[in-house]
């Protein structure tokens, strides 16, 4: 285990601790038109603890959702060291579920057959105890009664939640969360936030959420970690010392100001560079 | 505080007056554009009273003898044709039999190597770059301009038809399936990877049943061009078939003949292809009906 993340004795230490431990990754992604390595992730050191729920914020296209795939496994590091319970992450696992910005549900299947799908593709479970398992997670979320609707009936909270119920039906140690409620309209999204910190409080699974809606973040973590634009760091980390449960009014509170206040001044910097970044690609 | 409670009494006074507007508006429904008791059957009323205008102008055109019939039968004449045309047993058992067994085999034989040859075609992309040249060249050829080949291979039996019908309908079925299974929604396979799938089981659960409404459109693209391939087949060099029977006929002008061979053949057409829409509408349960 210590050979692995390569941090030395010290390290050692954090291994026992941390669930989740990201020691300088960087990530390239190959060009397809150039066919030139380009720099998405540069030099990420996290740490995600056992229960934690911790948000990144970032600009567009910093590379925070580049960083959560290589989290799931879908990416390969190209340096650093990216350790789950302390073992190196390589390929997807059973230990982590994703709940996608996009639902990516198979329009075929009814919300029952897509909530089952993720046990069905670990195939761990017998069929029988397998739907007997989503069924649970269905009336967790909130969608007892649409079992039999096919995702293109529901609305796109719905869609969310089936999208949610089928990364929780797996059971991981860790759950990541890329902007899953980004294409939600403003009032459906704030009761979402409300409805996935209910579940949260219910299963307490470890959280890694990515948006770039500092708002969100703050409500819903215990710490934000900024993002710098592209390629993507870590700026900074902001404990959020707001008390649990929060409800949805937590966000006109004094202090959730402050802590908006705060963070957006850390990003706006970010979001600078990136507006520059982007203009001179359009160029 | 006291800018708190007034806004309330204000927030009640909206909740009351809500239901009371909604029992108006269902005392006195007077909303513009209510459909019509007829409009869902509006497609098919006009469709059929077209079909029945259309036939009742043929029928006066033909009884009033504008054009000798010879030139220009009326629907009833067609309607004599066509019984004595089921009525002789030869027809039956020889054209009718043989046309059938033709467009069976045909396409029977271009669904069976088509599909799997498609899918295979899909899934592993430089199977698709080495057989692209081809499939483009044998696409893009009108495969009826390979009967004079099929005939010097096959002879002017049933092998020749069955060989032009085959070339129709495979090509557009092996195109759009390998289409269909090429064409998986990247956000699906991303979801499918991330919990583990292994390439096997993303072709089982995303790739096939997605392919599923492109192999249905193959499949019916399939139908008109063996309808042509028989047709067209028989009409150059066969010993039986509904084809030969109208090249026969239209030689020795039985005009009301030629047009029931084009109803048999137009009919079948309709028939194939109506039941593929109907397996269509079975497989797109999942789609939101308007």
């Amino acid at each position: 285990m210590v050979s692995h993340d390569g941090a030395g004795a010290d390290g050692l230490m954090t291994v026992a601790s941390e669930k989740l431990q990201a020691r300088n990754v960087t990530i390239h992604y190959w060009l397809e038109r150039s066919g030139t390595p380009f720099l998405a992730v540069n030099g990420v050191t996290l740490d995600v603890s056992p229960g934690e729920f911790l948000a990144i914020v970032g600009p567009s296209g910093c590379g925070k959702t580049t960083f959560l795939n290589a989290v799931d496994g879908l990416l390969p590091i190209s340096g650093g060291s990216l350790t789950l319970n302390g073992i190196p992450i390589t390929k997807p696992g059973r230990d982590r579920a994703m709940v996608f910005q996009h639902a990516s549900l198979l329009p075929w299947r009814t919300v029952l057959g897509n909530v089952v799908y993720g046990l069905e593709l670990q195939g761990r479970l017998p069929r029988g105890e397998a739907a007997e398992r989503a069924l649970r997670f269905i009336e967790l979320v909130g969608l007892q009664g649409f079992e039999d609707a096919y995702p293109l009936e529901l609305s796109g909270g719905m869609q969310q939640r089936t999208n949610l119920a089928r990364a929780l039906a797996t059971d991981p140690d860790m759950l990541l969360l890329d902007e899953p409620f980004a294409s939600l309209d403003a009032q459906t999204r704030e009761f979402m936030q409300l409805e996935l910190l209910k579940i949260w409080n219910q299963t307490h699974k470890t959280a890694l959420f990515i948006t770039h809606d500092i708002k969100e973040a703050i409500y819903l973590a215990d710490r934000v970690a900024v993002f710098t634009a592209r390629p993507g760091r870590v700026k900074q980390i902001v404990p959020i010392d707001l008390p649990r449960p929060r409800e949805l009014r937590v966000k006109r509170a004094p202090r959730f100001i402050e802590y908006e206040d705060f963070i957006w001044t850390s990003i706006e910097e970010e979001v600078r560079v990136t507006i520059r970044q982007t203009e001179r690609m359009r160029s | 505080m006291a800018t708190r409670t007034t806004p309330e009494p204000n927030l009640g006074v909206l909740q009351v007056a809500a239901p009371d507007l909604a029992v108006e508006a269902e005392a006195d429904l007077r909303i513009p554009g209510r459909p019509g008791r007829l409009a869902r059957y509006e497609g098919a009323i006009i469709g059929t009273m077209a079909v029945v205008v259309f036939l009742g102008v043929w029928q006066a055109v033909a009884t009033a003898r504008l054009v000798p019939e010879l030139f220009l039968p009326g629907p009833t004449d067609i309607f004599k044709a066509f019984v004595i045309l089921f009525s002789d047993i030869n027809f039956i058992r020889r054209d009718l039999w043989v046309s059938g067994q033709e467009v069976v085999y045909g396409y029977g034989l271009a669904v069976i190597l088509a599909l799997p040859l498609g899918m295979l075609m899909g899934w592993y992309r430089r199977l698709s770059y080495g057989l692209d040249p081809f499939i483009s060249f044998l696409y893009s050829s009108p495969r009826v301009a390979l009967l004079p080949l099929m005939i010097i291979w096959l002879g002017i039996g049933m092998a020749s038809k069955i060989a032009i019908i085959f070339l129709g309908a495979f090509f557009p079925i092996v195109i759009n399936t390998a289409v269909g299974v090429r064409n998986l929604d990247p956000s699906l396979l991303k979801a499918a990877r991330s919990f583990g799938a292994s390439d096997a089981q993303i072709f089982r659960t995303i790739a096939l049943p997605g392919s599923v409404p492109f192999i249905l459109a193959g499949l019916r693209l399939g139908v008109g061009h063996a309808m042509v391939g028989v047709f067209v087949g028989e009409l150059v060099a066969a010993q039986a078939g509904v084809g030969l029977m109208m090249a026969t006929a239209g030689a020795t002008f039985q005009t009301s003949k030629v047009f029931a061979g084009l109803i048999i053949i137009a009919g079948t057409g309709i028939l194939l292809t109506h039941l593929i829409q109907r397996l269509e509408r079975r497989f797109q349960a999942w789609m939101p009906s308007r």
